[in-house]
């Protein structure tokens, strides 16, 4: 996460006119790239990957239109600086699939018709996949009971109310959620 | 006019562009990066009434990156445009807070918002009015509301016969303006090359905003390529020309270079329209069988200084219930506040919210179970117009909807039910929805290997208009929808009216039916091989559409909710939603029912968390993005079910459809209203019911 990260043949290079060299990830290939530090991740994913994925709804971590996953967790691209992010791994919508095989997650929602304009789709798609790895590893959601044997210990139960809850940052217009809490039913059993 | 009956099965085919969307490769207007592209930000105006004295760029300007800034003294000068919230940076006049007044534009995003920050705009400030009120002297009858609606409309003798009701009902209803707020911020892409124009635009309808945008800029139609290939939403925000392709043309005209403008969010509710508050007075009078004497629905609303819309919310009482006695006007006064526009169900949300309630009003005043009392007042004709109904399947949605909600068991008795700290209630409202339909063109063509494809310049804002027509195509050639090739989402295809007033499939589709027919009875005369060109069928659905069939013609349902309010912090939760729909022949389930709960889940914010005041200090609105103004989220949607009537209704188009894609609001919030006054026994008339409009009632 910080410029160590580097491979050795690179230097990190000093900050010149507002700019830094950093080197992403992005779905399995590293890329070096200079970039204004006001950008965002989101931004760069979007305008200089073009991979447009992504969605910009409101560029302020408040409908989680931009989910991308990074090291593994789902996250607001659009409240990454993509200067702070040197060296992370970054899988965005347009990395789920495996090859003309989809991600379970897009499969169920192809299936359930869990998104109508689609915009938020991808977002949705990032964060279910985030969500499912938090569930698995034990961290505990708003509505988890406090006797449930959540932690280290062992994994969440998700039901109807914990995915609710889970995917409530991720806004949609549209509406899709109750076929949305479906299709991740489906993954899950 | 009569067609023939009906053929669609309402096969659940699976949309056909999911699987672009799920992997990300659906491309949106702002998913354009032209070689060369400059990115501008929109510069909204921080007063609401006034002028713009001064304009200093020079900050702006020595930004690294940033190329020009565009003011009303510098941007191209536009023909008159046809719709005057169209015409930006053409004068210094600010005719409402959030306006935009300058355009920045730059080499990168960053430097463009960077830019903006450094100009400095000074304004001659003028007093501004932006409160409504129901005695607001500025208030006058329009010509009309929107969608041509008569402004007033009067049966028998109301006032007569209200006083004279044994029965009465008088309660006003308030709600506050209600934003769209598309997940997809409108957004433009536009690239001017050798005299022609291109633009990616986020709209509803691009065969419209080719029009504006020729219009505006002195050009032929045909020098004006609008695409509008995949849509995040609209919800009316982009039902018609919005300024946001208007400023990319002006930014890449006058830099030569194409320009990508993403209005930001906080920005929308100023720029693309709004649902206008409205102040609705209801009076029902009944005897006490519950039989109605008399209607009057009075609506109070808003409309800027730039352009009269009147939200016609008292349209829906011409439809919904038998009177002898009716009255239904809107007023409306021009404040210094944003142009409303079209949301979701225009009139009819926002209308029978305030009449639904009444009812359920009514209905406690009689002791009369809310179905009943709605049963007992089903109409013969059409009670404004006299009109016979095409179909009114109301009474069998709230006869199916009472018995899969169970509401029946329902104790009738305000606030009987607590589990916990929690007040239990249900509520029933009913639905309904003008059927409309406009012209429209689209080819049939066959190639000589066989392929078929239908081009029509339609628009996906989520519906699955893609995935319909084919199966509409499919079904008049006789063959699997996978067949057909469906092109769309582009003026390079033949023209066609915008995704809006639930009319998209059956205005596209009765051309398409159309083309294809014909394509299929040429094909069927055809001997021998085709010509090398293939066979092409046009359509144009003028004639069929400008026939006023002798009919009332709607979509009803009725709507079931229970709530269960926190009897300690006032908190509402939607536990069961349930609407029943009469909306003729549905043509895909799948599709069909997420947008029906889709609708409903709008709804559900509209009656529990969306509402915008207006600051009467600084004229702006006091809940402008997704962070202050609360759309509904995953949790807020427990069970929700959609379930229809089918319908045989010969009096539609070939396809025996009705829209769909607004009903799903309507009635939705008063059905949500009335279950909580059901748990409380608290009436609140005024949306949305926020924690501390309700804890009063229960302390
Ligand atoms: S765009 Fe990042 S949360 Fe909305
Ligand atoms: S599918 Fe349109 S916003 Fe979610």
């Amino acid at each position: 996460m910080d410029s160590l990260a580097l491979g050795a043949d690179l230097e990190p290079e000093p900050v010149v006119d507002e700019h830094s060299t950093v080197t992403l990830h992005v779905n399995g290939d590293p890329t070096t790239l200079t970039v204004d530090h006001r950008t965002t991740v989101l931004e760069t994913l979007r305008e200089s990957f073009e991979l447009t994925g992504a969605k910009k709804g409101c560029d302020h971590g408040q409908c989680g239109a931009c989910t991308v996953l990074v090291d593994g967790r789902r996250v607001n691209s659009c409240l990454l600086l993509a200067v702070a992010q040197d060296g992370a791994t970054i899988t965005t919508v347009e990395g789920l699939a495996d090859g003309e095989s989809l991600h379970p997650v897009q499969r169920a929602f192809v299936e359930r018709d869990a998104l109508q304009c689609g915009f938020c789709t991808p977002g949705q798609i990032c964060s279910a996949v985030g969500m499912l790895r938090e569930a698995a590893d034990g961290h505990p959601s708003h509505v988890t009971g406090p006797d449930t044997a959540a932690g280290p210990a062992g994994p969440v139960a998700l039901d109807a109310d914990e995915i609710r809850e889970r995917m409530s940052g991720n806004l949609c217009r549209c509406g899709a959620y109750p076929r949305i809490v479906e299709a991740i039913e489906d993954v899950i059993e | 006019m009569t067609t023939q009956a009906p053929q669609f099965p309402g096969a659940p085919v699976v949309r056909r562009e999911a699987r672009e969307k799920v992997t990300g490769t659906a491309r949106y207007a702002a998913d354009r990066a032209p070689s060369g592209c400059l990115y501008a930000w929109t510069v909204p105006a921080a007063v609401a009434a006034g002028r713009v004295t001064a304009v200093r760029a020079v900050d702006a300007l020595a930004v690294p990156g940033v190329h020009t800034v565009l003011t009303h003294d510098n941007a191209p000068r536009l023909q008159e445009p046809d719709d005057p919230i169209l015409a930006v940076l053409q004068d210094d006049r600010v005719p409402h807070h959030g306006w935009p007044i300058a355009l920045v534009i730059a080499e990168s995003l960053e430097a463009a918002r960077t830019g903006a920050g450094e100009l400095h705009v000074e304004y001659a400030r003028d007093e501004h009015d932006v409160t409504l009120t129901d005695d607001h002297p500025g208030l006058y009858t329009p010509e009309e509301a929107n969608a041509g609606a008569p402004a007033v409309r009067v049966r028998g003798d109301a006032e007569r016969a209200l006083a004279a009701s044994p029965v009465q009902i008088d309660a006003t209803y308030r709600m506050g303006a209600l934003h769209n707020h598309p997940m997809e911020p409108h957004a433009a892409t536009a690239v001017w090359a050798e005299g022609r124009l291109t633009v990616h635009d986020s709209s509803q309808g691009s065969t419209k905003v080719r029009e504006s945008l020729a219009q505006a800029f002195g050009l032929a139609p045909d020098a004006v390529t609008v695409v509008s290939e995949h849509v995040g939403g609209g919800f009316g925000s982009k039902g018609t020309t919005r300024p946001q392709g208007i400023l990319a043309a002006m930014a890449a005209r006058h830099t030569g270079r194409p320009v990508k403008l993403v209005l930001p969010r906080a920005q929308l509710p100023e720029v693309v329209g709004h649902r206008a508050p409205t102040i609705q007075r209801v009076r029902l009078g009944a005897d006490l069988d519950g039989v109605l004497t008399a209607v009057s629905h009075e609506v109070v609303t808003q409309t800027s200084t730039v352009k009269e819309f009147v939200e016609q919310a008292a349209v829906p009482a011409r439809v919904m219930y038998a009177s002898p006695n009716s009255r239904t006007g809107h007023r409306v006064v021009a404040l210094d506040v944003p142009s409303p526009s079209w949301m979701r169900a225009p009139g009819e949300a926002s209308g029978m919210y305030a009449l639904e309630s009444a009812m359920d009003e009514l209905a406690s005043a009689l002791g009369l179970d809310p179905v009943e009392l709605r049963l007992r007042n089903e109409p013969e004709t059409e009670p404004d117009s006299g009109l016979p109904f095409s179909s009114r399947g109301l009474a069998a949605c709230l006869r199916d909807g009472a018995a899969r909600f169970g509401w029946h068991d329902r104790d009738p008795r305000p606030a009987a039910r607590q589990e916990g700290r929690w007040l239990i209630g249900t509520g029933v409202a009913s639905a309904t929805y003008p059927v409309l339909v406009s012209r429209s063109t689209a080819t049939a063509h066959a190639a000589p290997d066989g392929a078929l494809r239908i081009r029509v310049n339609a628009t996906d804002i989520g519906t699955g208009a893609r995935t319909v027509l084919a199966q509409i195509a499919a079904d008049a050639l006789g063959v699997a929808p996978e067949a057909v090739q469906v092109d769309i989402g582009s003026t390079d295809l033949p023209a066609a009216p915008l995704a809006g007033g639930s009319s998209g499939t059956a205005s596209w589709g009765w051309a398409v039916h159309k083309a294809a027919a014909d394509l299929a009875a040429r094909l069927a005369e055809q001997s021998g091989p085709l010509p090398a060109e293939g066979i092409t069928a046009t359509a144009d659905t003028e004639q069929e559409t400008a026939e006023e069939p002798p009919y009332a013609r709607h979509a009803f349902g009725a709507h079931f909710a229970e709530t269960a309010v926190d009897a300690v912090t006032g908190e509402v939760r939607v536990r069961r939603l349930l609407g029943v729909y009469a909306a003729g022949r549905i043509l895909n389930a799948r599709t069909a029912r997420s947008q029906f709960t889709g609708g409903m889940v709008m709804g559900i914010g509209m009656a529990l968390t969306e509402g915008c005041g207006i600051d009467p200090a600084f004229g702006d609105f006091t809940a402008k993005d997704l962070a202050s103004y609360h759309v509904p989220v995953c949790a807020d949607t427990a069970d929700i079910q959609a379930h229809w009537i089918e319908e045989d209704d010969r009096h539609l188009n070939p396809m025996g459809s009705k829209g769909i894609g607004e009903i799903g609001i309507v009635g939705t919030a008063a059905a949500i209203g009335n279950a909580v006054r059901h748990a409380t026994g608290a009436r609140l008339r005024e949306l949305p019911l926020t924690p501390d409009t309700l804890l009063p009632y229960l302390l």
